[in-house]
């Protein structure tokens, strides 16, 4: 390598200099044999585990289909009457939705205000850091396991503080009434540490200057933060919702060791639905319905957001 | 989307600046940030004191020092072949998954970046086609596709799916970090005659170091801890990586939660310490698909 930089040092740059600008591309012989080596490996594996299952889903969503043999009992669109019939199904798209307002209204404020602590100049900030991100690096499954020890009604940590105020240990994740809220509080747990390092990038990538220009003109700690830090992070909160969607919509492993969708359906989510109505009971048709809907979804939220919330970032 | 490039935030450890606090501000802060911090960690120190304990002493006192050590329900597990097994079958995974996106992705990436050819825009938006929608969307397609391959049950069964879902992001980080070497090397290398695969080989490899590790990172996390597509690929226990070995433990030992947490520790045991050695490399890594 350095053997041709050095030996063309000087020779390249006549090369540049014709004016064309640092993204010209000059092109070398036999490109041929690179395009043929290099594009079939990673083609051939997304267009046969991603994009042919993608379009099978929609295929297979019009049949009634154990997954044996072919699919010959062509229903229409039974399957997809069948999915919006379902209340466990109303149930999932609520709580899904449930998901991302929380994180709106809790999370963002609760990462954003965690990042404007740990970039003040205290000692021991980086180590908050580390600590407030590490649920972050744990598997869903290990996090939903451990907060289910931490619900659990007779040797959980909620039980012991319960009886230590003299009072019944309660069954969070079997009330059908909390179970979701119980929930959401282990997701805020799990995840609020990543959307901190969005907004700590997101602060130090302001113009200080303009932090200074506040302080001159005498502004006080508040009127900073909601005049000049919080418009200018606008992008950031931005990205942070887009996160929580896409987080939402895909949230499974961390269901199933909680609650696997119960007590009665309260706890199903798009992902966790499908699973135990799908592929559970091997109807192929039905959960492929499923999957086609989680499809639009996700591309009308992606397009959309991105179209409208985030054309200028 | 497509102008994402993998700029490390140094969120870790990066110096910030600013005036000397008051007293009265820093007891808040303080304040504040231990609250959050025993809320993050108490359940974490709990499960692993947990593991210490009677069935009897986690009941009524969950909270404090065990009263008496159980070390064999640790020991118990380590000396168990289903814990090393667990382990080794989630690493043999995650090394596969790992390797194959870095050498598939790195070679399709390095075709967007440096060869002109017709349709190669299309092809570059066909992957990322891949990052707009999740795995569990065609999860049952997925299922009879593998099943009608033969992989059922076999390793490739997961790595397969799982380096084909990675490779939409994959592509786009290695291929904007291609686009960003400076161009000079380009012509040098042209000028002197090197065909692409030396080039690729010699000189874009060797540059890309930050970014193979960004998406070694990210693929190395995504494997290590997944749970739906193994779930759903594999049957035998013996291939079963650790995700689904601790949900068949949780089975097996319902309410016996000493045990359980005794296991649960001991799995994320390795992800607790590789984080806390090589924080500012996993830090930036998983967010460096955020940031832009």
């Amino acid at each position: 390598m350095s053997q041709i930089t050095t030996a063309s040092g000087v020779s390249a740059r006549p090369f540049s200099f014709l004016g064309l600008g640092r993204r010209r591309r000059s092109q070398m012989r036999g490109k041929w044999p690179v395009l043929v080596l290099f594009l079939p490996p990673a083609l051939l594996l997304f267009t046969v585990f991603v994009i042919l299952p993608m379009g099978e889903a929609a295929w297979y969503s019009f049949f009634n289909w154990n997954g044996y043999g072919l699919p010959t009992q062509w229903i229409g669109w039974k399957n997809y009457e069948l999915v919006f019939k379902q209340s466990a199904f109303r149930n999932a798209l609520v709580n899904n939705g449930l998901i991302i307002l929380i994180s709106i209204c809790i999370q963002v404020p609760l990462a954003m205000w965690l990042a404007t602590m740990v970039t003040r100049n205290i000692k021991g900030a980086t180590f908050f850091r580390l600590i407030f991100f590490l649920p972050y690096v744990l598997a869903d499954v290990a996090a939903g396991l451990i907060w289910r020890f931490v619900y659990d009604g007779e040797f959980g940590l909620v039980a012991n503080i319960a009886r230590a105020f003299g009072q019944t240990p309660p069954f969070w994740l079997a009330d059908k009434q909390v179970a979701f809220y119980a929930v959401l509080a282990v997701i805020v747990w799990k995840y609020f540490g990543f959307h901190m390092m969005l907004f700590i990038a997101g602060l130090q990538s302001l113009d200080k200057s303009v932090l200074e220009a506040a302080d001159i003109d005498g502004a006080t700690g508040w009127q900073k933060f909601y005049r000049v830090t919080l418009p200018l992070l606008g992008s950031t909160v931005r990205l942070s919702i887009f996160f929580a969607v896409v987080g939402s919509l895909q949230l499974f492993d961390m269901i199933m060791p909680l609650t696997g969708g119960g007590p009665s359906n309260s706890t199903q989510t798009l992902v966790t639905f499908l699973f135990s109505f799908g592929v559970m009971r091997m109807q192929v048709g039905f959960g492929s319905a499923v999957g086609v809907i989680l499809f639009i979804i996700c591309v009308t939220l992606a397009f959309s957001y991105k179209r409208v919330f985030m054309k200028n970032d | 989307m497509t102008e994402l490039t993998a700029t490390p935030i140094d969120a870790a450890t990066a110096p910030t600046g600013g005036r000397r606090l008051s007293t009265r501000t820093q007891t808040y802060l303080y304040a504040c940030l231990i609250i959050v911090a025993a809320i993050v960690v108490v359940p974490l120190l709990t499960t692993a004191f947990g593991g210490f304990r009677t069935i009897g002493d986690l009941r009524g006192n969950a909270f404090g020092i065990p009263k008496e050590w159980i070390w064999s329900n640790y020991g118990d597990i380590l000396f168990s072949q289903r814990y090393w097994l667990q382990m080794g079958n989630s690493l043999l995974i995650a090394v596969l998954t790992v390797f194959l996106t870095l050498l598939f992705a790195s070679m399709a990436a390095f075709t967007f970046a440096h060869v002109k050819f017709f349709g190669s825009d299309f092809l570059l938006n066909y992957f990322l086609v891949g990052l707009m929608f999740p795995a569990a969307t065609a999860i049952l397609p997925l299922f009879i596709r593998i099943r009608d391959l033969g992989l059922l049950d076999t390793y490739w069964g997961v790595v397969l799916p799982q380096v084909a879902f990675g490779l939409g992001m994959s592509i786009l980080l290695f291929r904007n970090y291609f686009r960003n070497l400076p161009t000079e090397l380009f012509d040098a290398a042209f000028v002197d005659g090197a065909g692409y695969f030396r080039f690729f080989w010699h000189i874009s490899l060797p540059l890309s170091r930050p970014i193979i590790a960004t998406v070694g990172i990210i693929s190395f996390v995504g494997s290590w801890n997944s749970y739906i597509l193994p779930l759903i690929m594999l049957n035998s226990e013996s291939k079963y990586p650790w995700p689904l070995g601790i949900m068949v433990y949780k089975g097996e030992f319902a309410t016996d939660w000493q045990l359980i947490l005794a296991f649960i520790t001991l799995t994320i045991l390795p992800t607790v310490i590789v984080f806390f050695a090589a924080q500012k490399h996993i830090i930036a890594g998983l967010t460096a698909g955020a940031v832009k």
